[in-house]
């Protein structure tokens, strides 16, 4: 099992072929490769976290932000497995039945990869393209990618927008749709960025840039 | 808005010619269906579009030009494609161009009239976007969305741009229809345009079928006269018919049998998928049903099976006539009234007794009776179970008569005791105003009353016990026959052919796309690949699973507690079109 540290940066400017050493907390700087304008910044969750925002500027029609989070610990890993397996042979020493041990080791396997597949997600990302809608995917840590792709005829506004989770009070990015039989009513709240949870400051940069993107689109589209 | 051109994959590497697509004026994109090559003839070219927009009811036209070329195109050519523009007027005018074996394309829109709204300087972007035209033709959006029949391409602005995609695509169907051996009078390039996709097996599939459709079907037919013909309708008939779930069963699947023969085409596509789901769960049915038969009639299992039977029932009538001495002395430390107690029991053991005798002269014919059932599986494993299901409840029928004595007499009591309570209050039910009156009585009415109280309070401990024990009983048979019954649905209402489609080709069944950035430069038009994104397993069970019998529990957990308490009768299945009790 490789587990890395959130070390996100430094692992995106590898990707990119430069061998730059980026900080932890990095600086802000555009670095223009091939007509697309790449950026990098750090971030904290809800939690304190660490998270990594990555935004790319393919052109001023289509923009995407990709956030990135922290990977799997191995203390909490080692803590969880120590403690089924310990459970595990409290349970042999008083049934005296090795099945219980396999089972044991099992269970561990099993849960581990069910985690890691349906549970863990890596990375989220949000694509939004002028005129043609809104994309937000999400990868999981066993290379499992989950899309959900929104027409931008059905989509109103997105908003930064205020809830009770738990015992907090967070910020969450929303895309707000229209009831395609009464325009002006909104039919549904799609939050953005569910797994990841960036604070205000993140939400406000990426709030900012499809803000100017949907200014753009409402200014020429043809239809109410 | 930015102009988006839905561009073919299959056409990436062909050569030079002319788009032929359709343009959607209120989503501002350009779909192209395929590539027309020279050399043409500009007449033949027009012919052939105005019969494909008759056929297809696709407003197909000329978009613009498609250049493959080594290297920069001359200005000569350049001048020729501007030249084609005068000959097929299209507006607005496409001229796409790719160097051969280099990634990045050019893309150029030229407005032949000025545009209407004055939009910004350098505001003309255009967005290639490119599309497995097999795969979008092919596949089916959910939910489906209901495109009006349009003539030459007015749709309304509501409907989604990418649903107008793929509908075009799907329509034009006759478009592709030519492949590059025929010796038509252009040539075009599409998904088809290397030989024209079709299966052997499939077309002597589709001629065979007319007449096997025709024969099966008037032999359903003839069947299903049979069932409706007047002696079922007769009294104990119709009543055994009602309450087996054989009877049910059988009726479910010559439903799905008549479906599948039937000789109508089937509309739409959600009624095709219906037919294929229904001929897979058969199928499944019958394969599942004979591996249970050759099972059960390898190595005499029949046999065991049968002698093991009779001593079964022999033992669960014995342990209920322990249970039935256990109840008649002090169960649990309980002090019972003893003559109510004596004579419940012995009333339940005597009847205990009627069925065992029952159960041996019906012996020496168990095992003739458990070869026909068994031969029952070849109609399929739900007939099989459902009969398990029906003889588990003939077997335990007098467990059943047990519950109805006990809940009966629980229930007189209750009934009793409310209202002898009510009276000793003083108060009475008032049936015309439906609530509790006050009333007064007699002191002989308030003497006897109170006594048939007292007597019933004191009488109750032990009537309350023996419905306890019963109930129970009954209970775990129903559960018994619930897990079969939960069985027989599972069968019954799998999608199975959905499911292996979406497992095998799980483009088909599409619950949107997603798209991704290909490589891009400035300079250069935006770039995105546009796939189809699966339906979600769960999604595809919930759409297309097959209607159930509609045997499910009628009450909810708080009515059936309720009506345990009050002693009422539970009848935990109902049947679709059973009268309310």
């Amino acid at each position: 099992m490789v587990t890395r540290l959130p070390e996100a940066g430094l692992e995106r400017a590898r990707r990119l072929g430069r061998a730059i050493a980026v900080e932890r907390r990095a600086v802000r700087c555009w670095r223009p490769s091939r007509g697309i304008m790449e950026d990098e910044r750090s971030f904290s969750d809800i939690c304190g976290g660490r998270l990594a925002l990555q935004r790319r500027y393919y052109s001023p029609s289509c923009r995407e932000f990709c956030l990135s989070c922290p990977r799997l610990s191995l203390r909490s890993l080692t803590a969880v497995t120590c403690t089924v397996w310990l459970a595990a042979y409290g349970l042999f020493t008083l049934c005296e039945n090795s099945m219980i041990l396999s089972a044991a080791i099992f269970i561990t396997l099993l849960g581990l990869l069910g985690y890691l597949h349906f549970v863990k997600i890596d990375q989220e990302t949000l694509l939004i393209i002028d005129s043609l809608g809104i994309q937000m995917t999400s990868s999981y840590a066993s290379g499992k990618e989950s899309t959900t792709f929104i027409e931008m005829g059905k989509v109103k506004d997105i908003v930064i927008n205020e809830a009770i989770y738990m015992q907090k009070v967070i910020y969450y990015l929303c895309i707000l749709l229209k009831d395609p039989v009464e325009p002006h009513r909104i039919s549904q709240v799609v939050p953005v960025f569910q797994s990841a949870k960036p604070r205000l400051d993140c939400l406000i940069e990426v709030y900012r840039s499809c803000q100017e993107i949907l200014a753009h689109q409402k200014a020429t589209s043809t239809s109410p | 808005m930015v102009l988006k051109a839905f561009f073919p994959t299959c056409c990436v590497s062909v050569d030079s010619g002319l788009l032929v697509g359709r343009w959607v004026p209120e989503h501002s994109s350009a779909v192209v269906l395929a590539v027309l090559h020279f050399p043409f003839i500009p007449i033949q070219v027009k012919q052939l579009l105005a019969q494909v927009r008759q056929a297809s009811q696709v407003g197909v036209a000329v978009l613009g030009t498609w250049c493959h070329c080594r290297q920069e195109p001359e200005e000569s050519l350049g001048r020729f494609l501007e030249g084609l523009g005068a000959v097929f007027p299209h507006e607005p005018w496409l001229q796409l161009c790719r160097e051969r074996g280099g990634t990045f394309w050019r893309c150029e829109v030229t407005h032949r009239q000025a545009p209407a709204a004055p939009s910004a300087p350098g505001e003309d972007q255009v967005m290639l976007i490119f599309y497995d035209q097999r795969q979008v033709l092919l596949s089916q959006l959910h939910p489906p969305t209901v495109l009006p029949d349009c003539q030459a391409g007015a749709t309304p602005a509501s409907t989604g741009g990418l649903a107008v995609v793929f509908d075009t695509v799907a329509r034009s169907e006759v478009l592709f229809r030519s492949d590059r051996f025929d010796e038509g009078p252009v040539r075009l390039s599409h998904w088809q345009s290397e030989g024209v996709e079709a299966s052997i097996l499939v077309e002597l599939a589709r001629r065979a079928s007319g007449p096997v459709c025709l024969l099966l079907a008037s032999l359903l037919s003839l069947v299903s006269a049979v069932g409706a013909c007047r002696v079922f309708r007769l009294w104990p008939l119709s009543f055994l018919g009602s309450k087996l779930s054989t009877c049910e069963q059988l009726r479910h699947r010559l439903e799905h049998l008549t479906l599948i023969f039937s000789t109508r085409k089937a509309e739409n596509s959600a009624q095709l998928m219906r037919k294929a789901n229904t001929v897979a769960s058969v199928l499944l049915d019958v394969a599942l049903g004979l591996t249970l038969l050759s099972w059960l009639h390898g190595r005499s299992r029949i046999g065991h099976l049968a002698d093991a039977l009779v001593p079964v029932a022999d033992h669960v009538a014995e342990e209920l006539q322990h249970l039935l001495q256990w109840l008649m002395g002090a169960p649990a430390g309980l002090k019972m009234n003893r003559a109510l107690d004596q004579v419940l029991g012995r009333f339940f053991l005597y009847h205990i007794h009627l069925w065992i005798s029952y159960i041996h002269l019906m012996s020496p014919f168990v095992e003739h009776i458990l070869w026909h059932v068994g031969l029952s599986a070849c109609l399929g494993l739900t007939v099989a179970l459902s009969l398990l299901s029906d003889i588990i409840a003939l077997l335990t029928f007098h467990i059943y008569c047990f519950y109805v004595y006990g809940a009966r007499l629980y229930c007189l009591k209750i009934h009793g005791l409310s209202s002898l309570w009510r009276l000793f209050r003083g108060k009475k039910w008032n049936v015309l105003r439906q609530r509790v009156d006050s009333c007064s009585y007699d002191l002989d009415q308030l003497f006897i009353g109170t006594l048939l109280f007292t007597i019933l309070l004191f009488l109750l401990p032990t009537t309350a016990l023996y419905y306890l024990v019963f109930t129970l009983l009954r209970l775990l048979v129903v559960a018994v026959q619930g897990l079969i019954h939960l069985l027989v649905d599972l069968i019954n209402s799998l999608p199975l052919y959905s499911l292996g489609l979406r497992l095998c080709r799980p483009y088909r069944l599409a619950a949107g796309v997603k798209f991704r950035v290909l490589q891009h430069e400035a300079g250069r038009p935006l770039r995105l690949l546009m796939q189809i994104n699966p339906l979600p397993y769960s999604r595809v069970m919930h759409t297309y699973r097959l209607p159930s019998c509609g045997c499910h529990p009628k009450d909810s957990w708080g009515a059936l507690c309720r009506k345990l308490f009050f002693g009422e009768l539970i009848y935990p299945w109902r049947q679709r079109g059973d009268k309310q009790d």
